[in-house]
């Protein structure tokens, strides 16, 4: 039973990890990390990959929906602009990755200025609606400015060359995702323990109290689109170098609505939440699949059904989680943390 | 000329079914100011329920129509009492989601029900094209128009002179009031959700005669955004307006501007950078009601 | 012998309103108001409900526009600045239902009120650069010291402002107002709904800010018994027009204020 967490000085009530108990689960849930790509097989390398970029994506769009929130359902259009950029750095003028990945980031969060500017005048569902234009538009981009997207064929990205080597397995390319992962959770986790993460919950929450106490909110709104489509700008270009391949049809509106999908089912405005989403989201299609296959042998056209089912169950788990668990997954682990925290008395 | 003439001429057409599916967007933003991403879904649903009354049951298609609308305003009313009411009061965002989550359901659904394939109604209108002068519509692009016009009025009408459509107008301005005043607001709320299932079936059954019938339909449902963000997002004369434009600028934009640009697509996304203009300097559209901030 | 003129007044004016006119649609909220207030007195607002005392708090801190008339704060002319610029010259408020940040805990709610003294920007917190990282720690330090400690607040540190007591939350308030230095600090109904108990806290917390912090309060009150004890001078409201101006004690054996209370009887 956990009856206090004492901290000495301003300093260590200050830091991330304050508990023993907390350091060390960080340095188990580490190892394991770093021990799963010698024992995983291929296809769940694959999956730790994908989760991982997504993870990246679905962060920087809690950040802006869940954090600061501002509805945003164009999410997967700052993916593409970063995918694009990366990948056009890396493939027509043989820019190394880590140069790439992160100017594609770079161009992502210039392209989150532009979407951000209308938060000026207009707020809430209108704003909404606004980024789904620009996720409309964006697509017609990626499609029709052949020069420099590669049109409907898109471009091929060479593998990402460290040290000399060459990672273009599942396996090389782990290490770099999940460490970019790491890395920018722990931006996210900085942010919103410093002066403007304050600010982002604070226009969420109250945003007229906030601007009279001094948060300026059309900044503290453009610096929120800034940081989210820079994250969203990273998952895409950490995905070219993954998938080394970068095509119109990777960053669609249906994107968009399963990085939102993930934020929620996880919980908005939680970090944690955000990585079990995704994990929940990616995982449940591929359970899913392997519950049809297993059907085949007692009913043979089960197969068929495997993408309208995984639509309903997609749509099924979105409604079910705000039916009833509203704030997510992260709500769940914290409701089960409390209850092991004051076991054997309850509540 | 005659080319500006022929599309304008579609485009107004093509508006007036943009505008019937706007309309029950419209219903349901103004009775309970929620933005219903599933109307696309439901416009599909309408067509299925429709086209499976005529096939199998070789109903006529005024009798399947009748079919669709009471098929179609039961799963509304379901759906506003089984996942929208535990939702009241909750933030916009849920409530978007959990729309986008039903249409993922139908979409579903219809594809496990009736397959991907892609469908078309057995014929329905007469040949014969309406001819104005230089101006050729096929008879195809006219029904489906004269019908939803028809829906349009219709419902407009209902609105403004019955007892019912004042009760859902009274909702719309002030939930609280409506309520001291002895209005059943959850009655309002599932009828408001049963007319737009209703308007959304009409939209989908029209559409479907235009362009066959599958469960990707519902795509059609994206293009009301920048119509109902035009006319005001609770406005039916709005809406009416807003699509008419749209169709027009639509098909203007894909006339003219296509042949000159490489990929085309011209007409999908003009409409969406009209969208942000009018975000930009008018946000509440042409007839849209203005928001007011308290402390 | 003719009297010399009056002695010249030391109040130097760190507020002031001249003329302050806000209608909403044909209904006049504020009619010419003028008012000066000296620099560390605790000047009190009254009035009947509707009287624009809120509306007037709300012309100061820059929520809305005047229709005419001038805000100056310290001679400056700040009516076209919007609100957060003057949080960042050195306007406070405290609201009068609660405005607390709900997703935060008190200590962030707190610490947010120096928002506009911080430096720091996006890049240098997200990177954990070292002076940002000292910034972060300067502040946690100054507002344990400050607030904290001077509000008696030290265990409500880590609760969630939603679980807290009406009268905690406008304390935390209170303390969200302070952490941000403030020059003027204008309190809207700041005992509003309190048992005595918190009525008395919360009045010699006021007192406090104002003589051990030498910062110039504003306050509106329906609490006459809190404002006479405060309050250096009172302003009296009704139908947004200003009745009556003075000590309290002047206020009260007012008739005009008198009238707009009780009523013609009186």
């Amino acid at each position: 039973m956990l009856i206090g967490n004492y901290q000495e000085t301003y300093r260590s009530d200050e830091a991330l990890l304050r508990t023993p108990a907390v350091r060390g689960w960080m340095a188990a849930l580490g190892t394991a990390a770093l021990v799963f790509p010698f024992v995983a097989g291929d296809y769940l390398l694959y999956l730790a990959n994908l989760m991982g970029v997504l993870a990246i994506a679905a962060l920087g769009l809690n950040i802006l929906t869940g954090f600061t929130g501002q509805i945003s359902l164009g999410h997967a259009a700052f993916m593409g602009v970063g995918g694009f950029g990366a990948a056009f750095l890396a493939s027509r003028l043989s820019v190394p990755f880590w140069l790439a990945v992160p100017a594609g980031g770079v161009m992502a969060c210039l392209a989150g200025v532009v979407v951000g500017v209308p938060s000026l005048r207009i707020k809430g569902l209108y704003l909404a609606i606004a980024t789904l234009a620009a996720q409309v538009i964006a697509e017609w981009v990626f499609v029709n400015w052949t020069s420099v997207t590669g049109g409907i064929r898109g471009l091929n990205v060479p593998p990402a060359r460290l040290v000399g080597v060459s990672l273009d397995t599942d396996f090389r390319i782990y290490f770099l995702i999940q460490a970019a992962l790491a890395a920018h959770v722990w931006f996210a986790a900085n942010l919103f323990r410093t002066r403007w993460g304050r600010a982002f919950i604070a226009v969420r929450d109250r945003d007229i109290a906030a601007e009279l106490i001094g948060v300026p909110l059309f900044r503290t709104k453009i610096l929120s689109f800034m940081v989210s489509s820079f994250y969203a700008g990273m998952a895409g270009g950490l995905w070219a170098f993954f998938v080394k391949v970068v095509t119109p049809e990777n960053f669609p509106l249906s994107l968009s609505i399963q990085l939102l999908a993930m934020v929620i089912v996880g919980g908005l405005g939680s970090i944690k939440g955000t990585l079990f989403g995704t994990a929940f989201m990616t995982l449940v299609p591929e359970v899913l699949k392997l519950g049809v296959g297993a059907l085949r042998t007692v009913w043979p056209g089960a197969q068929s059904y495997f993408f309208p089912m995984r639509d309903v169950v997609f749509g099924a788990l979105i409604v079910a989680f705000l039916v009833f668990e509203p704030h997510g997954l992260a709500e769940m682990w914290n409701r089960t943390k409390r209850f092991f925290a004051l076991w054997p008395f309850e509540k | 000329m005659d080319h500006f003439l022929q599309l304008l001429a579609s485009g107004v057409v093509t508006g007036g079914i943009y505008a019937l599916v706007a309309v029950g967007f419209v219903i349901v933003y103004k009775a309970t100011g929620i933005i219903n991403f599933a109307t696309g879904e439901l416009m599909m649903l309408g067509a299925f329920f429709a086209y499976t009354a005529m096939t199998a049951a070789r109903a006529p298609f005024a009798l399947a129509l009748l079919v669709a609308v009471v098929a179609a305003g039961g799963l509304g009313a379901l759906v506003e009492r089984v996942v929208l009411r535990p939702l009241l009061g909750q933030r916009a965002i849920s409530v978007i989601m959990v729309t986008i989550g039903l249409s993922s359901i139908f979409k579903g659904v219809a594809q496990m029900i009736w397959s991907g394939e892609y469908r078309s109604f057995p014929p329905i209108f007469p040949r014969a094209p309406l001819v104005l002068g230089t101006v050729i519509l096929p008879s195809r692009q006219v029904w489906p128009f004269a019908i939803a016009l028809a829906a349009i009025l219709l419902v407009g009408l209902g609105f403004r002179f019955t007892r019912t459509g004042t009760a859902m107008r009274a909702t719309a301005g002030d939930q609280q009031a409506a309520f001291a005043m002895g209005i059943d607001i959850r009655r309002v709320f599932s009828l408001s959700w049963s007319l737009a299932a209703v308007t959304a079936a009409i939209a989908g059954v029209v559409v479907g005669t235009i362009g066959g019938i599958s469960p990707q339909l519902g795509a059609i449902g994206l293009r009301m955004f920048p119509v109902v963000i035009l006319g005001g997002l609770d406005s039916i004369p709005g809406a009416l307006v807003g699509g008419i434009a749209i169709g027009v600028l639509e098909n203007m934009a894909g006339g003219y501007l296509d042949p000159l640009l490489e990929g085309g697509g011209v007409k999908e996304v003009v409409p969406f950078v009209a969208l942000v203009a009018i975000l930009m300097i008018r946000p509440y559209g042409l007839f849209g009601t203005r928001e007011v901030e308290r402390l | 012998m003719a009297e010399g003129p009056a002695a010249p007044t030391d109040d130097r004016a760190i507020l002031a309103v001249e003329r302050l006119s806000l209608s909403f649609g044909g209904l006049a909220a504020l009619a010419a108001v003028d008012l000066r207030v000296r620099a560390g007195s605790i000047t009190g607002i009254i009035g009947p409900n509707g009287a624009g005392k809120t509306s007037l708090l709300n012309c100061i801190s820059g929520f809305y526009r005047p229709d005419r008339g001038r805000v100056l704060l310290d001679g400056e002319d700040v009516t076209r600045l919007p609100a957060d610029r003057r949080a960042a010259l050195g306007i406070a408020r405290t609201f009068q239902s609660v405005s607390l940040f709900e997703g935060m805990t008190v200590l962030d709610n707190v610490k947010l009120g120096a928002h506009v003294r911080q430096r720091s920007g996006v890049v240098s917190s997200m990177l954990r650069l070292p002076w940002a990282s000292r910034e972060e720690l300067a502040l946690r330090e100054e507002v344990e010291r400050e607030v904290f400690d001077f509000l008696e607040m030290e265990h409500l540190r880590r609760r969630t402002v939603g679980s807290l007591s009406y009268g905690l939350q406008k304390r935390v308030d209170l303390a969200r107002a302070l952490a941000m230095r403030p020059r003027v600090l204008l309190l809207d109904e700041p005992v509003a709904g309190m048992n005595e108990e918190e009525t008395e806290d919360m009045a010699r917390f006021i007192l406090d800010v104002q003589e051990e912090r030498g910062i110039t309060i504003v306050l509106i009150e329906h609490d006459m018994g809190v404002v006479m004890d405060l309050c250096d001078r009172v302003v009296a409201l009704s139908f947004g027009e200003k009745l009556a101006e003075g000590t309290p004690g002047e206020i009260q054996k007012d008739p005009e204020v008198i009238r707009a209370y009780l009523g013609e009887a009186a």
